[in-house]
């Protein structure tokens, strides 16, 4: 089995064995099969790129083409446990209003996002005063799909002014897990586990 | 007792029954002629339905009998194909209504004259009893899946709706779960096309002494009211890029305009040529007879008005695939059927793929397909 995405790996270890998900903007469906295949988890996708639904589909997953923009007013309330979105949010057209999709949706979600806040962000700007174009950030702005930069502060106090409880947050840098102390500086990205 | 009868183009069931009918009227004798490909195992669980299209039949990847073409779908299925016949025992069955051999409007009523317009108006979910019927002859319970494009997507659905305990899953290309006031209309112009061709005659132009359910090779009937139907008809499997593509404006086989009603242009010679061929394989009044069907199709009617009713409780998975150049059964139309399926809970897969041949497409190299069907199998 291929090695999970670090911020999917995260997800995937705290994701309640037997509980139904919905994993919007879900690829090819490696977060989907590992969550079947460990966790015996219902899992179902909504995905835009028709490519990468035909390979869900050919790996035995449920996974329907679609917009998250558009498309999340037709699932009902409370239909999952859980609604993932990974590294997704900053493409997004209103990520405040699909935040409070997804846990109108599950009754928990998990959000992953590249931290905007890194200090190798912070400084490419300060000293190179051009926008940055790192790993977790590899596209130039006029091409990149994220039009939502966040930091992990920004995003903390959006859950929080939307009511949201954060429930868990890990900080990764790399493949590893990093500590909370100035995670806003330290972390290249971020999981969020929220609930109402 | 099952009444089956085998030759070489595949095998045809009478029922003994009555098949009953959503018109409230009912067929005696009903029969279904079928082929199978690949063998059904033990368990008799690794059957597929195959469901055909308006003018499809039961000869999905064997020469037609009439024209000696190949099989409509011999790219799909066969050993080692996505439908892989290796694995699964692949059934299809010529619908009810239709004229490849099971009971339609050309065959014989019981009194021994052809049904003609005396045959009953039927559904798309009374096409799916007959195939139930022909299942439970087969002694086959459950079916590992049913397939289908186009009208054959239309039963595929009727299946999940109606007798969903038998289908663990089902795969629905380029179809709709309710024919639009555009689709009702272009089928109404082919059936009137047909109506208006004086050897229509009510129907009532078979010749006398026919007993081949078939249709009859002397050619009587309203073949240009056919040909008519088919051309119109076509028109609407095919995208307009496609066309572009395929003829553009170039002329058949001349040089310059001849200002007259020749077809001049490549694409009328095309669709001339479409019309006339098909009246060779098809009857007119069975034409009548499924367009109809096809019309009354709305599931979410038959379910008290709401789609996601009609898959309440299912335990089927589902996948839905539509073409972006379908412009026939659109895109939008599959996504609605795949949105009621999220509604009930249904494990559901839908993905809209790219390729140039419009509403066709289903049946022609889409090599995305391939990797879907297969996969979703």
């Amino acid at each position: 089995m291929t090695r999970l995405r670090p911020d999917l790996a995260v997800i995937a270890d705290h994701v309640a064995p037997g509980s139904r998900v919905l994993d919007i903007g879900c690829g090819d469906g490696d977060l989907m099969a590992a969550l079947r295949d460990r966790r015996g988890v219902d899992a179902r996708g909504l995905e835009i790129d028709a490519e990468k639904v035909a390979t869900c589909v050919s790996r035995g997953l449920s996974v329907v083409q679609g917009d998250a923009n558009a498309d999340l007013g037709f699932y009902g309330d409370g239909s999952f446990d859980y609604a993932i979105l990974s590294q997704t949010l900053q493409t997004t057209r209103r990520p405040d209003l699909i935040l409070d999709e997804l846990l109108r949706i599950g009754r928990r979600a998990f959000v992953s996002f590249p931290n905007f806040a890194h200090w190798r962000v912070r400084a490419s700007l300060m000293f190179g005063g051009r926008m940055p174009v790192t790993r977790l950030l590899p596209v130039t702005w006029y091409e990149t799909p994220n039009i939502h930069h966040v930091t992990i502060d920004d995003f903390a106090a959006l859950a929080r002014g939307r009511g949201m409880t954060i429930e868990r947050r890990w900080f990764l840098n790399g493949d590893r897990l990093t500590g909370a102390a100035a995670a806003n500086l330290r972390a290249e990205y971020a999981v969020f586990l929220l609930s109402r | 007792m099952v009444d089956l009868v085998h030759d070489d183009t595949g095998a045809t069931l009478t029922l003994a029954d009555p098949l009953p009918l959503d018109s409230g009227r009912s067929l005696d004798g009903v029969r279904i002629a079928f082929r199978t490909y690949g063998t059904l195992n033990a368990a008799k669980d690794n059957a597929i339905l195959l469901c055909h299209a308006l003018t499809g039949d039961q000869h999905v990847a064997s020469p037609h009998p009439a024209t000696g073409k190949p099989g409509w779908w011999v790219r799909m299925v066969g050993p080692g194909k996505p439908i892989d016949t290796d694995r699964f025992h692949v059934i299809c069955s010529n619908v009810i209504g239709s004229c490849m051999g099971s009971s339609g409007p050309a065959a014989l009523a019981p009194e021994g004259r052809p049904y003609a317009m005396r045959f009953p108006v039927i559904t798309i979910r009374d096409m799916v009893r007959a195939q139930v019927a022909l299942l439970d002859a087969l002694g086959i319970d459950t079916l590992h899946a049913v397939v289908g494009g186009s009208m054959g997507g239309m039963q595929a659905l009727s299946w999940a709706a109606n007798f969903g305990e038998r289908v663990k899953a089902a795969l629905v290309i380029a179809s709709t779960s309710r024919h639009s006031a555009q689709n009702i209309a272009f089928h109404e112009l082919g059936r009137q096309a047909i109506m208006a061709d004086p050897q229509w005659n009510g129907g009532d132009y078979y010749a006398e002494t026919g007993t081949d359910p078939r249709p009859d090779p002397r050619k009587v009937g309203p073949e240009s009211g056919l040909a008519v139907a088919r051309m119109a008809a076509h028109i609407t499997y095919l995208s307009e890029q496609g066309l572009t593509e395929k003829f553009g404006r170039r002329l058949q086989d001349r040089e310059a305009k001849t200002f007259g009603f020749d077809a001049d242009f490549q694409v009328e010679s095309y669709l001339r040529y479409q019309g006339l061929a098909f009246t060779d394989r098809f009857d007119a009044n069975s034409y009548l007879y499924i367009t109809r069907a096809m019309d009354y199709f709305d599931l979410a009617e038959e379910h008290g008005g709401r789609l996601s009713d009609a898959f309440a409780g299912t335990k089927t998975r589902f996948c839905l695939v539509s073409f972006d150049t379908d412009w026939l059964y659109p895109t939008s139309e599959s996504r609605r059927i795949a949105h009621a399926l999220n509604a009930a809970g249904a494990p559901v897969s839908f993905v809209e793929l790219s390729a140039p041949f419009g509403h066709d497409s289903f049946l022609l190299d889409v090599p995305a397909l391939d990797r879907v069907v297969g996969g979703f199998l």
